[in-house]
């Protein structure tokens, strides 16, 4: 007998308890909040920044952050980067850019999160690798909460999709929070359509 | 008290072979490095409190426990069924799944996995099951160089130490002791205790190997049987790199660790972290369901005694554990006496009732590490009866000679106990064989973060050790 077969027949022996239906969920969608400005706060409580947008030039910090910086890999069409990724890119060489710039999916208001799946990123480690992150976001892709963002198609069209709610961060020495563990040193979102 | 960045870390304890681990010698060592005890105590009481405020801004906190516990419980009646449908939507993304009875068969796979590629070097982020098999240890004797790439889980690999906390590893160490470890190990500068400082020099000293590994490893928080994905909760963003990086990926991951859709996710996601650390989300939540372009992925589905504590109703509440820890932060037996005092590798509240199903002749003495006060049963985001159970525990173990598992599981007086849930309360509240274990002193004084603010005038540390000795000592001493 395979393990497969062995550790299957073990569970069906073990389970022979009424079988109890899977319970229903509700949303629990609070109809008060504004969405955008809960958004805003959570992303800040997570250590992420929001870029208000210049009113003259909604590209204005994207730009400000571009001309200080070495390695630009951006995938969104509005913003020309320096570093271009192919087919044919490996994963690892994407460990020397400075600012990684992409459009997320859809954010979610409760914790602030951003969603990046491996369209969006076009390589996954545009997500991790680069010292800084600069997400696009349109404001009308932002859902309440986590109920609502596992609602959402993406997680069945895609092989790969994460929640990313600020940068990377670590506590695990006494306790003292520290903003870029090994992935992104920082995350900043702007809100344009 | 001395002060804590010069005094000495205190170790855990001392494992000799398959007899009964001390927990309370461990325990007594912790207590006397005053410093260490008391930032450990702070660290975790903090998140613990922290994990109290962000349950304040949830009003339907209450509901969300009650429907992860009652989803963990139907997807454990239908274990088997959600383990065919995970493996039909995974294989259809093109995930190699694996099936392993025990330890020994999932350490085996993964070194085929790896020596047949040819991978020399494997990046790992954190996974208690790995810690559970012994999984590190094995690859090496195998030849594979394995990097923990956790902050937290580095530093106890580097000091060859067990992790003493399931989601914070270090916990029981200060700056100085990982100072002293970094300068050792990495080359790190002598005398700077800098936090920052330190966890610069083990981000700049991993991710050479992350950008050169042949294999990356990540454990799994959740596995979805609707889309076939392994699901994975971090904070430092090494498990998304270790995955990402390298072209293989190899997950490892317990069987009950199933639930059925993505709409159950958001249970999980929105108690997980909250409970763990008290915020309101890890910095990132991945979802895993094929290989990226290019690469390869495996999934390594493992039983290791999961199969057996199913067959009994009472037992297998066990299996519910999200390993968020919030049973170990509250636990004022944990917090004085440090994980690394259970010589197992789940401590804490969590440990009391899963450590004696791995071992019950090694384990005999952690169900009496603790002054069954509730708390744990309390926080627990999927309510788990954790102190019932640690009680049922210290029956089984101390009326009963040690039997096999599956032997314990029909015979023992668990059963009969859980059978009469007011008789059961009722011998919690006034039964003699239970006062002895808990003593009012113990329930209300300032040991116990429940009571804190009551003013008992008895120093904890006198009373902490007069119960200790009282109630088990003796049984330490029996082992012996
Ligand atoms: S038993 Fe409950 S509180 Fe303890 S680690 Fe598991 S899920 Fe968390």
């Amino acid at each position: 007998m395979s393990s497969r077969e062995f550790i299957l027949n073990q569970i069906r022996q073990s389970c022979q308890t009424e079988h109890s239906e899977a319970p229903t969920l509700p949303l629990f969608h609070q109809n008060s909040v504004d969405i955008i400005e809960r958004f805003k706060q959570s992303l800040i409580a997570m250590g992420g920044q929001i870029i208000e947008a210049d009113p003259q030039d909604p590209y204005k910090f994207v730009k400000e952050r571009i001309a200080e910086s070495k390695v630009i890999c951006s995938v969104v069409p509005e913003i020309q980067g320096n570093r271009h990724l192919t087919e044919t890119t490996e994963p690892k060489e994407l460990q020397d850019i400075d600012y990684g710039i992409l459009r997320a999916s859809f954010g979610v208001a409760e914790t602030g999160s951003i969603c990046l799946t491996e369209q969006d990123l076009f390589i996954n480690t545009l997500g991790y690798l680069p010292q800084h992150l600069i997400i696009f976001l349109d404001p009308k892709q932002i859902v309440e909460n986590l109920h609502d963002a596992y609602a959402r198609p993406e997680w069945k069209q895609i092989h790969y999709a994460a929640l990313h709610s600020g940068p990377s961060a670590t506590a695990d020495i006494e306790g003292v929070l520290i903003r870029g563990a090994q992935g992104v040193r920082s995350l900043s979102v702007l809100l344009i359509e | 008290m001395s002060d804590l960045q010069q005094e000495v870390q205190p170790k855990g304890a001392k494992i000799k072979g398959n007899k009964p681990v001390n927990q309370l010698e461990a325990a007594n060592r912790f207590i006397a490095a005053s410093a260490h005890q008391q930032m450990h105590d702070q660290r975790l009481w903090d998140l613990r409190k922290k994990r109290d405020a962000q349950m304040h801004l949830i009003p339907e906190w209450e509901a969300l426990r009650d429907l992860a516990s009652d989803i963990k419980s139907h997807t454990l009646d239908h274990l088997a069924d959600y383990l065919e449908e995970f493996e039909r939507n995974a294989k259809a993304n093109g995930v190699h799944v694996h099936w392993a009875k025990d330890a020994q068969e999932s350490n085996d796979i993964i070194t085929t996995i790896l020596k047949e590629r040819n991978a020399k070097s494997l990046v790992k982020s954190k996974s208690m099951l790995g810690e559970e098999c012994m999984l590190r240890q094995h690859l090496e004797e195998e030849g594979i160089t394995v990097i923990e790439t956790d902050l937290g889980e580095r530093i106890q690999q580097l000091d060859k130490e067990d992790p003493s906390h399931v989601v914070v590893p270090a916990v029981h160490k200060s700056r100085t002791d990982v100072s002293k470890v970094f300068v050792k190990t990495l080359n790190a500068e002598q005398g700077n205790n800098d936090v920052h400082y330190l966890a610069e020099t083990q981000r700049e000293t991993t991710r050479p190997y992350i950008l050169n590994a042949d294999a990356g490893m990540t454990g799994g928080n959740f596995l979805v049987a609707e889309t076939g994905a392994v699901v994975v909760c971090t904070n430092e963003g090494n498990a998304d790199l270790s995955a990402n990086t390298p072209s293989l990926h190899i997950v490892t991951v317990g069987i009950e660790k199933m639930i059925p859709k993505m709409e159950h996710l958001a249970v999980f996601i929105r108690l997980l972290s909250r409970s763990a650390l008290g915020s309101p989300i890890t910095q990132y939540t991945s979802c895993f369901r094929g290989p990226r372009k290019g690469g390869e992925m495996h999934v390594v589905l493992v039983d290791n005694g999961r199969s057996t504590r199913l067959a009994s109703q009472k037992f297998k509440a066990g299996l519910k554990c999200i390993r968020c820890g919030a049973c170990m932060n509250t636990c004022p037996v944990f917090r004085r006496s440090g994980g690394l005092s259970y010589g197992s590798t789940y401590a804490g509240p969590i440990g009391l009732i899963l450590s004696p199903t791995y071992n019950a002749h090694k384990y005999r003495n952690l169900p009496f590490a603790s002054t069954l006060n509730g708390s744990c049963t309390n926080v627990c985001p999927v309510k788990i009866n954790l102190h019932e159970q640690i009680f049922a525990w210290r029956e089984t173990l101390a009326d009963e000679k040690e039997l096999s598992l599956s032997k314990r599981i029909i015979m023992t007086s668990l059963g009969k106990l859980f059978a009469h849930p007011k008789a059961y309360r009722m011998a919690v509240q006034t039964g003699d064989k239970v006062l002895s274990y808990l003593p009012h002193f113990i329930v209300y004084n300032q040991l116990n973060a429940w009571g804190r603010q009551r003013d008992i005038p008895q120093p904890p540390k006198e009373t902490f050790h007069s119960w200790y000795a009282k109630n088990y000592m003796k049984k330490g001493k029996a082992d012996e």
